[in-house]
């Protein structure tokens, strides 16, 4: 475990000092490796420990994007902006969530995604607080291209800290083992005392609140936001894909996931920009049926070892 | 007025009940939610577009052929895939289905564009006091109606329909009766994916043939089931057309850029009030 942490601190100060060694090309990588890596980290309470097919990410991630940018403009201090998100996002999924989560994983997997669909609706149509389908253009934070790169991946490594600090938390306390329970018998932990409404209240905040931040961020970083991008199903599948494909309900399997599925996307789609979809398609088939506890599993002994037997044989 | 906001929204709640039944009939029966069905619309639509566009087949006629070629696929998909992991949690098999999804709209969309197109029949117009319909419309709600009474029909009385039955009820107790799971599982799918084939058939007279639209007519299969409840084709006949008729008159209402969101915002109102939905009911018939 202790092994995993240095890796995990290592690969933190690869991120972090990626504006010292490389271009702004690489920096704006990394960002988006901090970036998915909170939101693979967020999703992964409700989804991962509680095993509820959460496919709402986008949803706070919008939401989050546009308190953030309309709290801007009506005034509030860059900072200030995206923690009214944070807790702005935090009180809806908290609400929604006492809505939706009383039922089982199917009404909540419908709910979680029709989320995304309603607001982007909502906020289409809301055009004249909102921009409506012409989007929303934010203020571009002063300072240069090299100060700026640096800013926002500075930011999301926070953020994905941040993220990072409170699943360990959560996964070591209380918590954690309630939602572990749920995850593993609903009735069963019902039973003896696990109050799964709350817990699942609990895991399904904590999984939306930092997507709200990281909205926020992003809407500063790109400096303009649409319905449409905001709000999408690509982003809704994609984080919950990073994080199984790291291992869902684990400490690092996001983090891992997210890195693997970024910068493979970087290296492999960027040029099939036509074939996005299917690629992300295949890549959901071949996890569920060939990788299915995600990359964490894998027993990597066995298979040197394997590799081995077979040279020498 | 009201008179023929209603009588729209009856015509479009037939359709949405079509476009329910068969993603009910998947989820009840293979606790699979499945994302694909938009896209199995979708397809459907486009067969009946090209065959009559190039071959001047008209979509009547090209129904039962999409609802076999799709049957094919859906029974194919489930053979071969879903089958694979479908006992285990939903996460698992609703990502895969995603995925799928995410295939097959990338599929779509390369070979066809995403250029609406649409199958213009023109067919004239009947005026029935004062209610005035185009008969290609009226003839879609028709055969909507048909395809729903049949499934209706094949769920009560045929003999792959009483297992598909049996198989909700108790998977387990179906499996010691004799009755080959796997396969009840595959035929069910590909009922779904019939329906879905046939009902795109109908929504090319009617709506524009696009892979925007996948998205749209899986929505519209989550909140019809959420309204009528889970598992009856009677409890999808019935969601189909309150949201049909609600959505004409929220378009009366509110304008219609806001008639979808009053769908699901009604959905997500039902999900805090009446999870089982208005007409739920249990067993699949």
């Amino acid at each position: 475990m202790n092994r995993a942490f240095v890796l995990f601190g290592l690969w933190v100060l690869v991120l972090a000092t990626a504006p010292f060694y490389a271009d702004n090309y690489i920096v704006r990588l990394a960002t988006f490796v901090c970036m998915y890596s909170a939101l693979a980290l967020s999703w992964n309470f409700i989804g991962g420990m509680a095993g509820y097919p959460s496919f709402a990410t986008a949803a706070f991630m919008g939401l989050g994007a546009y308190a953030g940018a309309l709290s801007q403009k009506h005034g509030l201090p860059l900072p200030l902006a995206w923690t009214f998100a944070t807790l702005f996002v935090a009180a809806f999924s908290a609400l929604l969530g006492w809505a939706i989560l009383r039922m089982r994983g199917h009404y909540f997997a419908i709910g979680s995604i029709s989320m995304v669909e309603v607001l982007r609706l909502i906020i289409s149509s809301w055009g004249d607080f909102t921009g409506g389908g012409d989007g929303l253009n934010v203020t571009i934070v002063a300072g240069g291209p090299d100060f700026v790169a640096r800013l926002f991946l500075w930011v999301m490594l926070g953020i994905m800290l941040l993220v990072f600090a409170v699943t360990v938390a959560v996964d070591r306390g209380r918590l954690g083992f309630g939602l572990r329970c749920i995850q593993q018998n609903e009735d069963a932990a019902n039973m003896v005392g696990i109050d799964s409404t709350a817990y699942k209240i609990a895991g399904f905040t904590l999984s939306a609140m930092f997507c709200g931040t990281v909205g926020a961020v992003y809407a500063s970083w790109v400096a303009y936001i649409d319905p449409t991008d905001s709000f999408s199903i690509l982003l809704t599948l994609k984080v919950p894909v990073m994080a199984l494909l790291g291992g869902a309900g684990t400490v690092f399997g996001p983090v891992v996931g997210a890195a693997a599925f970024v910068i493979m996307e970087e290296v492999i789609w960027a040029r099939f920009l036509q074939y996005h979809y299917a690629i992300l398609g295949l890549v959901i088939v071949f996890l569920i049926f060939f990788l299915p506890g995600g990359l964490l599993r894998i027993d990597y002994k066995k298979m040197l070892a394997r590799i081995g037997v077979g040279r020498t044989a | 007025m009201e008179a023929q906001i209603f009588a729209n929204g009856i015509v479009l709640g037939a359709l949405y009940a079509c476009i329910a039944v068969g993603f009910s009939l998947v989820w009840g029966v293979l606790n699979v939610i499945n994302m694909l069905h938009g896209s199995f619309i979708v397809l459907g639509g486009y067969l009946t577009f090209f065959a009559w566009h190039h071959f001047g087949i008209p979509p009547v006629v090209m129904l039962p052929i999409s609802a076999a070629i799709m049957f094919a696929l859906g029974y194919a998909i489930q053979h071969t895939m879903i089958n694979r992991v479908v006992t285990r949690p939903v996460l698992t098999t609703l990502t895969l289905t995603f995925g799928l999804d995410m295939i097959m709209y990338n599929a779509m969309n390369l070979a066809f564009t995403a250029t609406p197109r649409r199958v213009t029949l023109d067919l004239g117009r009947v005026d029935f006091l004062g209610v005035v319909l185009p008969v290609d419309r009226l003839g879609a709600m028709i055969l909507a109606l048909a395809l729903t009474g049949m499934l209706y029909w094949l769920l009560r009385s045929s003999r792959i329909g009483r297992a598909i039955v049996a198989v909700r009820m108790d998977r387990d107790a179906a499996a010691l009766m004799g009755i080959p799971i796997d396969r009840v599982y595959a035929v069910t799918f590909g009922i779904g994916a019939l329906m879905a084939g046939a009902t795109g058939a109908l929504v090319a007279v009617v709506f524009p043939v696009t892979t925007n639209l996948t998205g749209t007519y899986l929505g519209k299969a989550f909140v019809i089931c959420v309204i009528g409840g889970l598992g009856s084709v009677p409890g999808a006949l019935a969601g189909g057309l309150m949201l049909g008729v609600i959505e004409s008159f929220a378009g009366l209402w509110f304008g219609p850029q806001h008639a979808i969101t009053v769908g699901f915002v009604l959905m997500i109102l039902l999900l805090i009030f009446r999870p089982t939905g208005l007409v739920g009911r249990k067993g699949y018939e």
